[in-house]
């Protein structure tokens, strides 16, 4: 049984306004969806990954997520090279709904210009924008 | 901006936590705790959902018989007082207008419900076709309708147990209702139709003997995974009933609206099919994408049971049989499904 995760938006993130979220580690980053977009398609029953290797590109369309009702494309908040597709999301894509910024990652990728983080979001300003939304 | 109506129940939607979204005109909920959730309580014990939106037409008058059997499909001989039966609207061409279910309540009264989508065109059909000593009124407004599913839903309202597509007048939690052995999910349970503003008593009622309440959404993954069409996606006034496998609800030995085009089509063999399939791969298919080799989907989703994609769609006939190999373009990527018997789940019911 689906546990959904309560809503959140933790200080150490960085976000994009199409519902993203991204964790700075070095020149590393981890990609997710934030708890509203989650919220906001439901509990989720396919992710459609890209393969590692390949890249990402800011602001544009990296995979799709979809629930029982919708289908959502998934933006990347940063350029680079895919690492690893989290492959328990692939198995059981639920885990995005239960854990969205936990065990519900999607990518990590090497950025190819960390100079991208200065544009991103921070909790207050995201919320901000769910708020005027 | 349209002004979207509300049922009477909307005050027990929104204080319930549904998320209300716009249907056919209507603001409806499309979940409450979640699809997939409310899908599994249908399957294992008991929902309720407001179906309250749905047209429901009084057909009254000493040649009411005569109009209707004339009108709709299947064959209303086949009705005693308190049957009820699925039947189709069709046009000249053959062509499904809506697919309704209609209830004898006695030899000159018939109660027909529609689709909330087709009630206009439904009613206007059939008032423009009233022969002397029939009258069609529109009731819709009259009406709550509550549809409890489930396998343990006639145990949890404290019925007694009768014969699907039969109907009776009763009480359930003391609100007195139309109970009609009817359903659009492949499960035990019943239609209760009360006046408006009984509803919210009625609803009370059912919740408390442990219905979970359910939105649309459960509604329509429920119908599609034992394949009732979904008028407007599987059926329409462009599709004919024989190449929708709904054959058996026309009566082609009586006269009615698009007979002679049916018996041909049966005659001929359709031309094209709708098939139930299950996808071999990860994904989702959708009403509108395209099938290889010249079909299309009419209606897609995950099936919560089965934990895939399932959907149904039209392909040539020659492609129809199941274990027949389809290819499905979801979003530019061809996905691999089969064709697969009818229904694509089936439930304790028809065990």
């Amino acid at each position: 049984m689906l546990v959904a995760a309560e809503e959140s938006y933790p200080g150490e993130l960085k976000y994009h306004p199409e519902h993203d979220w991204a964790r700075i580690e070095g020149d590393e980053a981890t990609l997710g969806v934030t708890w509203f977009a989650q919220d906001a398609l439901g509990e989720l029953v396919h992710f459609e990954a890209p393969e590692p290797g390949a890249t990402v590109a800011k602001d544009s369309t990296y995979g799709e997520v979809e629930s029982v009702k919708a289908v959502s494309d998934v933006v990347a908040p940063l350029s680079g090279e895919i690492l690893e597709v989290n492959q328990k999301v692939v198995d059981a894509p639920e885990t995005v709904n239960e854990d969205p910024y936990g065990e519900g990652w999607l990518l990590r990728i090497r950025l190819s210009d960390p100079s991208e983080v200065e544009a991103l979001l921070d909790p207050d300003a995201y919320e901000q924008l769910l708020q005027d939304a | 901006m349209q002004t979207l109506l509300r049922t009477p129940l909307h005050e027990r939607h929104a204080a319930g936590g549904a998320r209300l979204v716009p249907f056919a005109g209507w603001e409806m909920p499309v979940q409450y705790e979640g699809v997939i959730p409310e899908h599994k309580a249908v399957r294992s014990d008991c929902g309720i959902f407001d179906v309250s939106h749905m047209g429901e037409l009084h057909v009254e008058g000493p040649k009411v018989k005569e109009l209707l059997q004339g009108l709709l499909s299947n064959d209303l001989d086949r009705l005693a007082d308190g049957d009820a039966q699925y039947t189709l609207l069709t046009n000249e061409r053959g062509g499904i207008v809506d697919d309704l279910i209609v209830y004898r309540l006695d030899p000159g009264h018939f109660l027909i419900v529609c689709n909330a989508s087709n009630r206009e065109p439904v009613y206007a059909w059939l008032k423009e076709r009233e022969i002397r000593g029939s009258d069609v009124r529109d009731a819709s407004d009259d009406y709550a309708l509550l549809a409890v599913q489930g396998p343990r839903a006639i145990e949890r309202l404290g019925l007694p147990e009768a014969k699907p597509f039969t109907h009776a007048m009763g009480a359930v939690g003391g609100v007195e209702a139309m109970i009609a052995r009817t359903g659009y999910t492949g499960e035990e349970g019943c239609e209760l139709m009360c006046p408006a503003e009984d509803a919210v008593e009625l609803w009370d009622a059912v919740v408390e003997a442990g219905a979970v309440p359910c939105g649309l959404g459960a509604r329509d993954t429920l119908r599609l995974e034992v394949c009732y069409p979904l008028h407007g996606n599987d059926i329409s006034p462009d599709t004919d009933a024989i190449s929708a496998g709904l054959g058996w609800t026309c009566a082609l030995e009586k006269d009615f609206t698009g007979v002679e085009e049916l018996r041909r089509i049966k005659e001929a063999g359709p031309e094209r099919k709708l098939v139930a399939f299950t996808m071999d791969e990860k994904a989702v298919p959708r009403n509108g994408m395209a099938i290889e080799d010249g079909g299309e989907v009419t209606s897609g989703t995950h099936s919560p049971m089965l934990d895939r994609g399932i959907g149904m769609g039209y392909v040539p006939a020659a492609s129809a049989a199941p274990g027949t190999e389809l290819t499905i373009d979801v979003r530019g990527k061809g996905r691999r499904a089969t064709v697969v018997p009818k229904p694509i789940y089936q439930s304790h019911q028809e065990e």
